[in-house]
């Protein structure tokens, strides 16, 4: 696979070094001269100095035949001008961008950047984790709009006591699995929930104020 | 008409000027304070300091559904940014963004925002002045207008006239 990666901070340094390690072709394209020479001497001659933004740039680091364009630059409005320019001068056809402000996620995927990568959001959602509050967690976004959430049951959930299969759940949401007891398993439409099990759930985000009320209740804040 | 104005340069703080003087309600986001020492005392629009690629900065300035944007930075991304995100994100269907550089400015135009470029307006004026023709490339491009996915936007891009890139290369070259 060739990649070509913009940005040469320190996540476009590691992820060109690691991708050319794992047996990639890949292109790093830094457009300070000085610290695209300093990367050369670090890993070799798969530096092009040079900025890209620019569509001139992109096509002389081989833009036209990349599997794929990693725009990972400190600042978002170059991330997303690097992934417009690969998807629609080169038909690149996977460009990921780093996002800073999460909420640029939404406008970045509307006009077009496939896979959005949000540090901050990352970072969050551990913290989030981390919380006991009785909210949905969000796991991962899954491709097609689709998140993986779970909720933490307690004794005040309208879900405990019930079978899987009475759960009144919006259109398009599925329990896919749950945690009791530190143990995964999977769910069968007479399994009967009880407090303290970790539910875990694929659905839409529109789905997640009906899938509060049945999984953690209406009393919560939402 | 209501005006939204990112980036409070020359530009910038003389089209709020002018605006303002013509009877329209601007409002000019700049991330530093000073910039706004270069508005007359006499302005009577709206200075906001902030960060005018940041949705919520551009909302709390109350540039939903504002009838003009302009994205004046001395940035090409960021205005390029700001003003995708008035026309897709905050309604705004009148935007134009300075991109200085002729290919970013040419593909944005397609891709829907209009786009003002400060190098072929500069060359095209000194050369119209020194008696010689421009490079027939318009300064000034409006939009195409809302974006609507990755995969239909290629294809006229593909179909368009000229290759941007290509143009640029040739001309390096």
């Amino acid at each position: 696979m060739f990649v070509l990666v913009v940005g040469g901070g320190k996540v476009g340094y590691y992820l060109t070094k690691e991708l050319s390690e794992s047996g990639h072709e890949v292109v790093l394209m830094e457009k300070d001269r000085g610290r695209a020479d300093q990367i050369a001497d670090e890993i070799g001659s798969i530096v092009v100095a040079k900025d890209g933004c620019e569509g001139s740039a992109l096509a002389e680091a081989g833009a036209n035949r990349a599997d794929a364009v990693a725009a990972v630059t400190g600042d978002d409005e170059d991330n997303l001008v690097i992934c417009q320019m690969a998807k629609h001068h080169f038909a690149v056809r996977k460009t990921i961008a780093r996002v800073n402000n999460p909420k640029n996620e939404p406008l970045f995927k509307h006009l077009g950047v496939d896979e959005i990568v949000s540090p901050t959001r990352m970072i969050l959602g551990s913290i989030e984790q981390d919380i006991p509050v009785h909210e949905l967690l969000h796991l991962a976004s899954l491709s097609g709009d689709f998140e993986l959430i779970e909720a933490l049951l307690d004794d005040a959930s309208p879900a405990v006591g019930r079978n899987a299969r009475d759960l009144a759940l919006p259109d398009g949401c599925a329990i896919v699995a749950i945690v009791r007891d530190d143990v995964a398993q999977a769910v069968r439409g007479d399994t009967v929930l009880r407090a303290g099990d970790k539910v875990i759930a694929t659905g839409r985000p529109e789905c997640e104020p009906a899938l509060h009320e049945t999984l953690i209740g209406v009393s919560a804040v939402g | 008409m209501r005006a939204v104005i990112v980036g409070c340069g020359r530009v910038g703080a003389t089209m709020a000027q002018t605006l303002d003087t013509t009877g329209h309600e601007v409002t000019i986001v700049d991330l530093l304070t000073r910039a706004f020492d270069r508005l007359p005392a006499t302005f009577r629009g709206n200075a906001v300091r902030g960060d005018g690629t940041d949705e919520d900065t551009l909302r709390r300035a109350g540039a939903e559904g504002a009838d003009l944007f302009l994205a004046l930075t001395e940035g090409d991304n960021r205005n390029i940014m700001a003003g995708q995100l008035a026309l897709e994100a905050l309604g705004i269907e009148r935007v134009f963004a300075k991109v200085n550089d002729p290919v970013r400015a040419h593909a944005y135009a397609e891709l829907g925002i209009g786009t003002i470029c400060r190098t072929t307006m500069m060359a095209d004026a000194l050369l119209g002045a020194l008696g010689q023709a421009g490079g027939g490339e318009p300064s000034i491009r409006e939009g195409a207008g809302h974006h609507h996915g990755a995969r239909s936007t290629t294809v006229p891009l593909a179909a368009a006239p000229a290759d941007p890139v290509a143009v640029a290369a040739a001309r390096e070259g």
